[in-house]
């Protein structure tokens, strides 16, 4: 590898990386407990109570939504987290005075928040596993969506640390927005169950499009077209790029 | 990619205007140049609009209007080349506290596109030249303020500059590491790379630099070469200790000013051409015996002070040498 910006982006992505595995009890073991502690409560417990859900057993319809959820919570987290704490601990201006271009700085901090939404995604699958058989009838639709979803939840983590001036500002959209739209997401129901304008209003939130399009790529079933969540989170994908680099162009809470 | 002329100044800003948001006027129109290879200070009071100039160079910074040329590249038109060019020490500490020395400098490297294993050679030099190589691989947070300091100036070695701007790099650390940092500047100028210094301590500008630019309220007030400057100061300060009580008419001295700062010290201030024994010979008149004299401060210190307090008189008189 001689081009510049491949080695840029490569030392970005390492130091990612690193930092993943470095702080490892803090990245990787909550979601492992939390989402065991979904699995036994909401699939075993109650799960055993409900039944059915779209055809397939309560804890089998659950497994999507948990790994979408995980996925989403940690790329946003990482890249929020590391791209604030750069701009707290001023490392940022290592980047900022090098030569890289600025998609390189975006696709290096995006690369590695989707890299650990990928490894806390297969942790949970893993954990899935033990509570429940996982046909993956449409395995490119899985990777697809959840490459997909880890990347806008990324975008999205950037923009809100560019625009954060302390560490509050990066907790307020995880739990006032981020939380209350997962779970209204359909990670635990289908949005059949809903009345009719909480039906319509699901369909103004993007996780659930993301929950259902890996779902369909799981179980086989989903609320709404694929192709309808596939084409909604490519417009989430270019929308947020092009603002993320906007927001490095100008500079926003970066240069004055 | 940009063509570099060896011979282009390795700083070149022309007409610079920066205008913060809240109104403030931090540049208003400073132009400047340093010659590859010089060892150039940049000194002026706190808020001068030192550091803003550093951070436009650096892109830290958004400029309002002028031109900016590191090596001959205009920093709008081809920013990627002219930041190859460039190395910055900040002020402020801003590496990452959680890293090693190693992972800092060679990641550094790796923004600017070297490659890994080439990376890691240089950072053995760079750490070893800032004897912090038995710390390579320890937090950077368990290290001293000195060592900090220096491990911003091997980071910023790693990629080679042709320029190097330090922003006040030894801002409060003690006189021994100061001075041995003295020294690795010293070296790294010897061998080629220009340095750009600000600082507060003015004997250091006078120590290590060649050429020097006074900023004071966003404007270059004087620039030119430290020896054609302090050429420049016309006038001598000295203290005297006096042995016994002064009296109460100070004598008159023509042409010089002499002050008493308390019953025993007498300050004078007397053009550098005026014969020192008529001042003894007036102190004799009046009965004072001095018991020692010193020279008031240092030379830089007396020019700087003189072109901050008169900004507009010093305009005036701007020289280039």
């Amino acid at each position: 590898m001689s081009n510049p910006n491949l080695i840029a982006l490569g030392t970005i992505v390492r130091r990612e990386v690193v930092r993943i595995l470095r702080i490892w009890p803090q990245t990787l073991v909550p979601p492992a407990i939390t989402m065991t502690l979904y699995f036994l409560i909401f699939g075993g417990l109650i799960g055993s109570r409900v039944g059915q859900m779209d055809g397939v057993g309560y804890m089998a319809f659950i497994v999507p939504g948990l790994v979408m959820m995980s996925v989403i919570q940690n790329s946003y987290g990482n890249i929020s987290s590391s791209f604030f704490g750069a701009k707290f601990g001023r490392h940022i201006e290592e980047l900022m005075v090098s030569p890289m271009p600025n998609w390189v700085i975006l696709t290096g901090y995006v690369a590695g928040a989707v890299l650990r939404g990928l490894l806390v995604g297969a942790i949970v699958m893993a954990i899935a596993m033990l509570f429940t058989p996982v046909r993956m009838p449409h395995p490119f639709i899985t990777i697809a969506s959840v490459l997909l979803g880890a990347t806008i939840f990324s975008l999205a983590g950037f923009v809100n640390a560019v625009y954060a001036k302390k560490f509050d500002d990066i907790t307020i959209v995880p739990t006032f927005i981020l939380t209350p739209l997962t779970y209204l997401g359909g990670v635990f129901y289908s949005v059949k169950l809903l009345p009719e304008w909480a039906q319509a209003a699901t369909h103004l939130n993007p996780i659930f499009y993301m929950v259902n399009a890996f779902r369909y790529g799981l179980l086989g079933v989903s609320d709404v077209p694929v192709w309808t969540a596939f084409a909604l989170m490519l417009v989430f994908v270019v929308g947020l790029g092009a603002l993320g680099l906007w927001l490095l162009k100008r500079g926003i809470g970066m240069r004055s | 990619m940009t063509a570099i002329d060896p011979g282009v100044p390795a700083l070149c800003v022309q007409a610079l205007k920066k205008t913060y948001d809240n109104g403030v006027e931090a540049l208003k129109g400073v132009s400047l140049e340093v010659a590859p290879g010089d060892f150039y200070a940049l000194l002026g009071p706190n808020g001068a609009g030192k550091s803003t100039l550093i951070g436009i160079v650096s892109s830290l910074v958004n400029k309002t209007s002028g031109t900016v040329k590191v090596c001959g590249i205009d920093i709008d038109a081809d920013r990627s080349a002219a930041m190859r060019q460039l190395g910055l020490v900040p002020q402020e500490i801003n590496f990452n506290m959680f890293e090693k020395p190693i992972d800092i400098c060679v990641n550094y490297a790796g923004f600017y596109g070297i490659p890994r294993e080439v990376a890691l050679e240089r950072a053995e030099k760079v750490l070893r030249d800032a004897q912090l190589w038995e710390k390579a691989n320890v937090m950077s947070r368990t290290l001293s303020g000195g060592m900090k300091r220096r491990l911003m100036i091997a980071r910023a070695m790693m990629t080679e500059p042709r320029l190097l701007i330090l922003d006040e790099p030894t801002a409060g650390v003690d006189i021994e590491i100061r001075r041995g940092m003295w020294q690795t500047l010293k070296k790294i100028n010897a061998a080629g790379t220009t340095i750009i210094l600000t600082t507060h301590y003015l004997e250091e500008a006078e120590a290590l630099c060649r050429h020097l630019a006074i900023i004071d309220h966003g404007r270059i007030v004087a620039e030119g070469s430290m020896k054609s400057m302090l050429a420049r100061l016309d006038v001598e300060g000295f203290l005297f200790d006096v042995e016994n009580e002064l009296p109460l008419q100070l004598p008159e001295i023509e042409g010089a000013t002499l002050i008493a700062l308390d019953g025993h010290t007498l300050d004078l201030d007397m053009p550098r051409a005026m014969d020192l024994n008529r001042v003894f010979d007036a102190f004799d008149d009046a009965g004072i015996r001095v018991r020692s004299m010193r020279t008031k401060s240092n030379r830089l210190e007396e020019l700087f002070v003189r072109m901050i307090s008169a900004p507009q008189e010093a305009a005036e008189v701007e020289v280039r040498a």
